[in-house]
This record gives structure tokens, C-alpha cells and sequence, in this order.
């Protein structure tokens, strides 16, 4: 899925690296705990998250993650946006809360991945 | 390459907002290396969930990576207050972090178990009271 569809299905707002838009995501992952998300191992993946601090960035950056979508209309700080734009991760914000995000893009077409066990 | 590549840092315990440079730092080393970018994430997401346990669990430490023929070696050393029970520690979801580190989004319980996750090896030699030192390998 291009994540300029995920902004279109999400009708959210793009805070930073718009020119990433046509790139392609694969599987996406939802949560506020970032181990729970570092548990999950997938390439050019996107993160829905409620949460607001710097290591929602150096989390999705470890996990060579390309789009963030906040939401729950949380906004990133500029610190925040700053590191994504380093990174070339494109930010996203929606108003929607994480469960009609997630089933939005799930149901769209975009599917999650499997944790591998310890 | 004959000797290995070593790579040394100093985990900051006091900053949270900082925690996660030294892993950057060697995604960024491993990357001019022209590592597989597979390798490359594996070693930097164990070394990151170690740096974030330091900072969360015990004031900091040191972090030190060589690269050798064969493997990625991460070994992380802190003064901390020690891993009483490695067993339950190891265990996802079992976790001794604060509600205020919770709210941070860590502490859920999948640190070590991440670390064990995306490595090869992992040896964890803990004291009570003295601290914790972690050896991981990620094999090439």
C-alpha cells in the first residue's frame, strides 16, 4: 500500500517528509509500547502509535520502518520531526483513535506480521 | 578483515530523550561497513532494547561492538542494581519497570527477550547490588 493511501484512508495530515508519499509499505504495526514493536521484524513497515517522545522515531528507524502515524490527533514535537526528516521517515497524524486506524488499513488491504519466538 | 572493528560508548543513565544514540551511532558504523541490512538491523535493535535497559534500569554504562570475520559482538557492562531472577526477566511480558517508565512506552517486558530475539548468542552475568554485564553475538 502507498502511503499516500494510508494518508487518503486515514484522512490525516502529513507532517514531514511528504516527498516519501509514493513509497510502499508492506505490514504495519499498532501499539504505545515500543518493545512490543521492536518484537516485530519487517522492513519498510508502518507504525501507528499513540505515543508522543523521541524513541517513537529511533524505534521505527532501528526497525528500517518508513511512515509513523499518530493517533488519537497526537502531533510530534519538533525535536520528533526534526530526527524523522534525518531519517526520511514520513509523519502522519489522523484523528482517528488506534482501533478504527488499525481495522482501516487492515481491512484495506494491509496486513500485520508474525513475531518470531524466542 | 583481520582484527576486528571495536566501537566503544558511554550510555548516558540520566537523559531518557538521548537513549538510543550509541545504537544509531553503530547502525550508522555497520552501514559504511556495507554489512546486510538484515545483520544491520538485528544488531541494532538488540543493542538499542540494552541501551534502553540501562538508562530505564541501571544509570547507564558502557556499550562496546566489535566486528569480526564472523560475527557482530555487542557487550554491554553497567554498575546497576543487578538482575535478581534471569530466568523471569527472560520471560515476555514480566518486567520491573516503573508505571512512569511505562508511560514512556517501555517497560512492557520484551527487553531481554527482544535481545535474545535477534541475536545468535546471549549470555547474561548478573550480581545483585553490583551490576550486569551482557555478551551478544550476531553471527555473519
Amino acid at each position: 500500500m502507498k502511503i499516500c493511501t494510508i494518508r487518503d484512508l486515514l484522512d490525516a495530515k502529513v507532517i514531514c517528509c511528504e516527498d516519501g508519499l509514493s513509497r510502499h509499505v508492506y505490514s504495519a504495526c499498532g501499539s504505545d509500547m515500543m518493545s512490543d514493536v521492536l518484537a516485530y521484524v519487517k522492513d519498510q513497515a508502518v507504525l501507528l502509535t499513540g505515543l508522543v517522545n523521541l524513541q517513537v522515531v529511533r524505534t521505527a528507524e532501528m526497525m528500517d520502518m518508513n511512515c509513523i502515524v499518530f493517533v488519537r490527533s497526537k502531533m510530534p514535537t519538533a525535536e520528533m520531526v526534526e530526527l524523522a526528516r534525518d531519517c526520511g521517515i514520513v509523519m502522519l497524524a489522523t484523528d482517528k483513535r488506534m482501533y478504527e486506524a488499525c481495522g482501516l488499513l487492515y481491512s484495506n488491504g494491509l496486513v500485520g506480521n508474525k513475531v518470531k519466538s524466542v | 578483515m583481520s582484527e576486528a572493528l571495536k566501537f566503544h560508548f558511554t550510555v548516558d543513565g540520566e537523559d531518557f530523550t538521548s537513549a538510543g544514540k550509541a545504537s544509531v551511532q553503530v547502525k550508522k558504523n555497520l552501514r559504511q561497513l556495507g554489512l546486510p541490512p538484515e545483520i544491520i538491523r538485528r544488531v541494532s535493535i538488540a543493542m538499542y532494547e540494552g541501551e534502553i535497559n540501562m538508562v530505564i534500569h541501571a544509570g547507564g554504562g558502557e556499550a562496546d561492538v566489535a566486528v569480526t570475520e564472523d560475527c557482530v559482538e555487542i557487550f554491554l557492562h553497567d554498575s546497576g542494581p543487578g538482575i535478581k531472577d534471569i530466568d523471569r526477566a527472560m520471560q515476555e511480558g514480566y518486567s520491573t519497570a516503573s508505571d512512569s517508565i511505562r508511560s514512556l512506552g517501555f517497560g512492557a517486558g520484551m527487553g531481554l527477550p527482544n535481545m535474545k530475539r535477534y541475536t545468535d548468542y546471549m549470555d547474561i552475568k548478573s550480581t545483585v547490588g553490583k551490576g550486569t554485564d551482557i555478551t551478544m553475538k550476531v553471527m555473519l
